[in-house]
């Protein structure tokens, strides 16, 4: 296996009495594309929202190069900056119209001029297939052509990682495809990402490993071909029983 | 429409009379909100304003003494009335905005400070307040009748100001917090540049309500000898023993003033609703 971008080692987190994670071990290897299943409070967000720290960890490292995301002395604004976010809501700022949207980050972060951030922002939103929409403010835009706008605001960025979670769940279903158009693009280009979603289609077409959460562990992980046709352990298969 | 012809009379509770029956209670159906909207000519906010204004213009024409006398004695007031009303309230959104920020700072002391702050301006009454900083402080700092005014109001508006910022950033989804750091975003920020231009939108009726109470609250200055709409009736009042006829006039200027003012809020309020739509 090649180079590792993203290590995580022995994760665990506790929300007072519950624990979300339960000692997580993961290594993400440079451009390859893994999809975590599992069902509802296994800990498949936590431990996506861990790798940028919006929720830290009770205990455990998580490694992206040479960063040690979880030391106190991380600078972590720094390592955001490579790691591209998309939410399940979208989270798009209502107040700012599409192309300011995207290119907001670049030229307050990251210090660009405004013609590179509008410029970058044009050639994303071509790439999202929403030129039309530049003027346009998120309320006026359906949840696909919102979270494409997110998937383009984060990667105005230029990430080393992109991290979905749970982007089409908020979807209706004739609106998922388009947002997965432009992730399997994004997966095809060799970008390295984490995906936190039920999409088994996406999974076999993209994913290089589908790793499968429960009660805050890895039950079983492994190549998507492989993990839905013979998953070895009893709960995967109770699992695929219901989405596939 | 077939349906609708043969379903709206049963809800209306009588056959039709005529073709044109259901077509009228159609209207009412379709009217799907529970209170009904105040656009009509002889709305309460109609009569009250243009009722005061009458008053302020018919008193003085039919009965000049002591009338008129009194309006042009009284509105001298109105100066000291809004010196005190707008640097009060500039004054009360500077500290009501650290007192926002202070509450939901993640620094325990700034917390405290903010918290305290809050909690005590709150629970002590304005009166009380405008006394201890005008008899008890006063001498001290050597602030006369105005100034102490201002502090007092600015002081305890700036309290309630921050419970009204502080309930409006955490109005803001969380999601919105996070996309911002996500992105690399320091807190101050996503502050400012995410969070903050939101909350204005939410928290700009509730002010504008708060500038109406602090107008009417800035009456309690007059008992610290400062020359405001009150204390001009008042004084002419005492010399002329017209007490009735006088306050008459301060109360009818303050109406058509809190009206104007909240008629304005309401007119903000609708417009702050209807660019949110625009969008749809």
């Amino acid at each position: 296996m090649a180079e590792s971008i993203i290590r995580i080692k022995q994760a665990r987190k506790s929300f007072g009495k519950v624990q979300a994670l339960r000692g997580v071990d993961m290594e993400v290897a440079r451009g390859e594309v893994i999809l975590i299943v599992g069902p509802s409070g296994s800990g498949k967000s936590t431990l996506l929202r861990s790798v940028n720290r919006l929720e830290r960890l009770t205990s455990g490292e998580v490694w992206i190069e040479d960063d040690c995301v979880t030391s106190p002395h991380a600078d972590i604004r720094k390592i955001r900056e490579e790691v591209g976010m998309v939410f399940q809501s979208f989270n798009l700022f209502p107040h700012l119209s599409v192309t300011e949207n995207i290119a907001l980050a670049p030229t307050i972060v990251r210090g660009e001029t405004p013609a590179v951030g509008l410029q970058r922002a044009a050639a994303l939103l071509e790439r999202v297939g929403l030129s039309d929409k530049a003027h346009a403010y998120p309320e006026q835009l359906s949840g696909g052509q919102q979270q494409r706008v997110a998937i383009a605001r984060a990667l105005a960025m230029q990430p080393k990682i992109m991290l979905f979670d749970e982007p089409t769940s908020a979807l209706d279903p004739e609106m998922i495809k388009e947002v997965l158009d432009v992730m399997l693009d994004l997966a095809k280009e060799g970008m390295t990402m984490l995906v936190v979603s039920h999409e088994m289609g996406f999974a076999r077409a993209a994913a290089d490993r589908v790793v499968f959460m429960d009660e805050g562990m890895v039950v079983e992980e492994g190549k998507p071909e492989d993990l839905f046709a013979n998953p070895k352990e009893e709960r995967t298969k109770r699992f695929l029983e219901h989405i596939l | 429409m077939n349906d609708l012809n043969t379903a709206a009379p049963k809800v209306a509770g009588k056959p039709p009379a005529s073709k044109k029956a259901p077509e009228d209670v159609l209207v009412h159906l379709n009217e799907s909100s529970l209170i009904p909207g105040d656009t009509a000519t002889i709305s309460a906010w109609n009569i009250s304003f243009f009722g005061a204004i009458a008053l302020l213009v018919g008193l003085p024409l039919f009965r000049p003494t002591p009338f008129l006398e009194i309006l042009k004695f009284v509105p001298d007031g109105l100066t000291a009335t809004f010196t005190v009303t707008l640097c009060s309230i500039f004054l009360a959104l500077v500290l009501g905005l650290l007192a926002g920020l202070g509450r939901i700072a993640r620094t325990t002391i700034i917390n405290r400070v903010a918290t305290v702050y809050v909690e005590v301006v709150r629970g002590i009454p304005l009166l009380v307040q405008l006394f201890y900083i005008y008899y008890a402080l006063g001498p001290l700092l050597h602030l006369n009748g105005l100034s102490s005014a201002i502090l007092a109001l600015s002081v305890c508006y700036g309290a309630y100001l921050g419970e009204i910022f502080r309930a409006g950033i955490q109005s803001i989804p969380k999601g919105q917090m996070e996309a911002a750091l996500a992105l690399g975003m320091s807190r101050t920020q996503a502050l400012w540049r995410i969070i903050l231009p939101q909350t204005v939108k939410v928290v700009l009726p509730p002010t504008g309500n708060e500038f109406i109470a602090l107008l009417k609250d800035s009456s309690l200055v007059s008992i610290l000898a400062v020359s405001d709409l009150l204390r001009r009736g008042r004084e002419y009042a005492s010399t002329t023993f017209n007490y009735l006829e006088a306050y008459t006039v301060v109360a009818l200027i303050y109406l058509v003033m809190t009206l104007f003012f909240s008629r304005l809020v309401g007119l903000m309020e609708e417009r702050l609703r209807t660019h949110g739509r625009k969008h749809n």
